[in-house]
């Protein structure tokens, strides 16, 4: 790994790290009930480009699978409870 | 690696962590909850999009395989993000506006929170009133 692409993956892994501690801050102090379930969707985003950079930075597939996994129970997680706030019921 | 792919692949990354960053800066600053839900949806796709097409760069010019796990996650984030968007969104207008500001329903139709319905919804008798998270 070359000089220049080490300070490239440190300077996204110490953006997408603030990015999260925002989202953090959101989900602790939010004035509404949506804005914690966008700002908890959004942590699972961030923490799929945070695995696809360790990714990178070990030179790795390995993580694609933890990757999917987080894309796929963040979306359904997000919906569940975008219908819970909605309705107070999932399945109706 | 070549030179060519090592600034490539350092470009992206620096893309992709501008917009995440903005994309968590806007959640904590923008003014109300619509335009909070404007900045991650948008930005965080793109960064993670940027990210994404980083590690596909990454797999092609360091051991020169063309690698189709990336483009399956970033295919299923950019068909995910506008439909968990959608939901939050409804979710906050329906929570927090009042009747008469909602758009329109369909015609001899009535809005689920507000239908017959709504009287089996325990969070929908909850509210009362209706708030603003503004």
């Amino acid at each position: 790994m070359s000089p220049l692409l080490d300070m490239a993956l440190l300077f996204a892994f110490g953006c997408f790290g603030l990015a999260q501690l925002c989202c953090l801050y959101r989900v602790v102090f939010a004035p509404g009930l949506s804005d914690r379930v966008l700002a908890l969707d959004t942590m699972a985003i961030n923490m799929i480009a945070l695995l696809t950079l360790f990714g990178i930075r070990e030179g790795t597939a390995m993580y694609f699978e933890a990757t999917m996994l987080f894309a796929m129970v963040g979306f359904v997680s997000t919906v569940a409870y975008a219908k819970f706030v909605l309705r107070g019921d999932i399945i109706e | 690696m070549s030179a060519l792919g090592e600034i490539v692949i350092a470009v992206l990354l620096v893309i992709g962590g501008g917009f995440g960053l903005v994309g968590g800066w806007g959640l904590v600053r923008l003014p109300d909850p619509m335009t909070r839900l404007h900045a991650p949806t948008k930005a965080a796709t793109l960064g993670v999009g940027a990210v994404l097409v980083a590690s596909m760069a990454t797999m092609w010019f360091r051991f020169g395989i063309l690698s189709w796990h990336e483009f399956l996650i970033a295919l299923f984030l950019f068909l995910t993000a506008p439909v968990t968007g959608l939901f939050i969104a409804k979710a906050h207008m329906h929570l927090s506006w009042k009747r008469e500001e909602l758009p329109p329903p369909a015609p001899g139709a009535d809005w689920a929170t507000y239908g017959d319905s709504a009287a089996e919804s325990p969070m929908v008798a909850a509210l009362e009133e209706p708030r603003r998270s503004e």
